[in-house]
């Protein structure tokens, strides 16, 4: 009779791992959204991991991440999705917003998928905002042709890749 | 394109100074009355149109808006998360008021919500000497703010509503705004709900300070001064951006409604005049009748 009660515990036991294990694995979602002004990616998805460029560095997010705020840099964001696929995301500067309750938010100004990207038209836009670069007079201009010249070079990379 | 200016002069509108043709209603003859007729006809045409075509606008607003919506609520979510709603005190007590507007009129009570809520706001805090500075965002805001609250407007953003709103737009804007140094503010906007409902809400505008204060700040790891105003000015664009889609699919569906109502009067104006019409000129052929048949019988 003992034997028979400890292993109903056993299998008691054994039925609620699973669901502790799938109770964890429902904290770990990751409440996740992309959006920029011209398209939205993700809207409040669940995906694994998401790597984004950003002025402090590169870095990759996955789920329980620590709260922070950073500034996108222009390059390209890649999302890996719960099905094992990834995708490629290029962008031209934002904001990322990761919050306590593993929620990530990633604000892109614009942003268009890799595969979109003409590599001919970049390389284009590139020397277009270098020479604009080498006549721009004033402060403000500089920097806008500056600015022009690190949004073309990232998208000459991304096209590359 | 949206064009940015700080007003200088006062513009004054002189109404024409001719007086209305005074008209009696009793005596209308055959004439006067197919003359109405003919304008409320041609009224009612340029109403139907208008309300096709803003018919036709609104459809694009409203798909646009439901592109912006999950990245105003993205951005709306920090605000939400952190707890930054207070402004911090140093002093600086310039708040600023972002009216979110158009140049166009014929649209309901949209442009006048958001004045009434603004005008409110700024008569509640009457002769304190802080005022409030209101950024008006297409010409409407201004022309019906300038009457009372002139010295506070301190930007105006015309050549709004013609296209539909852009984040370049909603960046100049956000440009402007950023220079004016504020310490607390909001963006007043109509949030659009459905066809023939909107709602005139408000969302608080921080600045770099007040997010830096926010009280769960302390969880968030890696912040620096450049980052958070970086992510500031990026937030207010973005803002801006999302409340000017709402206003603009807001205005266009309340044009549709308030054309829709315009040609509807017209039409029952018009069933009216016809009615009057005919039973004048009935009137005018009786009397000519019996004109001539006096005549005719005074003649045997």
């Amino acid at each position: 009779m003992a034997l028979f009660l400890r292993s109903t515990k056993l299998a008691a036991r054994l039925t609620q791992g699973p669901t502790k294990c799938f109770s964890r694995n429902y904290a770990d979602q990751m409440n996740f959204t992309f959006a920029a002004a011209n398209q939205i990616f993700y809207a409040n998805k669940n995906i694994k991991q998401v790597d984004v460029p950003s002025f402090s560095g590169s870095f990759g997010i996955l789920p329980n991440h620590v709260p922070t705020l950073a500034v996108l840099r222009p390059g390209v964001v890649t999302v890996y999705e719960d099905e094992g696929t990834s995708k490629k995301i290029f962008v031209s500067s934002g904001t990322i917003t990761v919050n306590e309750d593993s929620s990530v938010q990633v604000l892109a100004e614009e942003a268009h998928p890799v595969e979109d990207i003409d590599g001919s038209a970049a390389r284009q836009v590139l020397q277009e905002a270098q020479s604009q670069l080498a006549t721009a007079s004033g402060d403000v201009a500089k920097a806008e042709a500056a600015i022009a010249v690190e949004v073309a070079e990232a998208l000459v990379l991304a096209a590359g890749n | 394109m949206m064009m940015i200016s700080k007003p200088t002069t006062m513009v004054v509108c002189l109404k024409g100074a001719a007086a209305g043709q005074q008209q009696n209603r009793n005596m209308a003859t055959l004439k006067q009355i197919s003359m109405r007729l003919k304008s409320v006809t041609n009224i009612q045409k340029i109403t139907q149109s208008m309300k096709m075509v803003s018919a036709a606008k609104y459809a694009r607003a409203e798909r646009e808006l439901r592109q912006a919506r999950p990245y105003g609520e993205g951005v709306k979510a920090f605000y939400e998360k952190s707890g930054a709603t207070e402004a911090v005190d140093d002093g600086n007590n310039n708040k600023l008021i972002v009216a979110i507007t158009s140049d166009r009129g014929l649209c309901g009570a949209v442009h006048t919500n958001v004045a009434k809520t603004i005008r409110n706001e700024l008569g509640a805090e009457a002769v304190e000497s802080p005022q409030s500075k209101v950024f008006c965002v297409g010409d409407k805001s201004r022309a019906l703010l300038q009457r009372l609250y002139a010295q506070n407007i301190a930007v105006v953003a015309n050549e709004v509503g013609r296209k539909p709103p852009t984040f370049l737009d909603a960046s100049k804007v956000a440009n402007e705004l950023i220079q004016l140094d504020f310490n607390s503010g909001k963006i007043v906007y109509n949030r659009f709900k459905t066809v023939v409902s909107y709602q005139t809400e408000e969302v608080p505008l921080l600045s770099a300070k007040t997010m830096l204060a926010a009280p769960k700040l302390q969880l968030y790891d890696s912040i620096d001064q450049g980052v958070m105003e970086s992510y500031q000015e990026f937030t207010v664009a973005a803002l801006l951006y999302y409340t000017m889609k709402e206003s603009a699919c807001s205005e266009q569906s309340s044009r549709m409604t308030a054309m829709d109502n315009a040609s509807k009067n017209a039409a029952e104006m018009i069933g009216k005049l016809t009615l009057t019409f005919n039973r004048t000129r009935q009137a005018v052929i009786t009397r000519e009748l019996i004109e001539i048949i006096s005549g005719a019988a005074a003649l045997e």
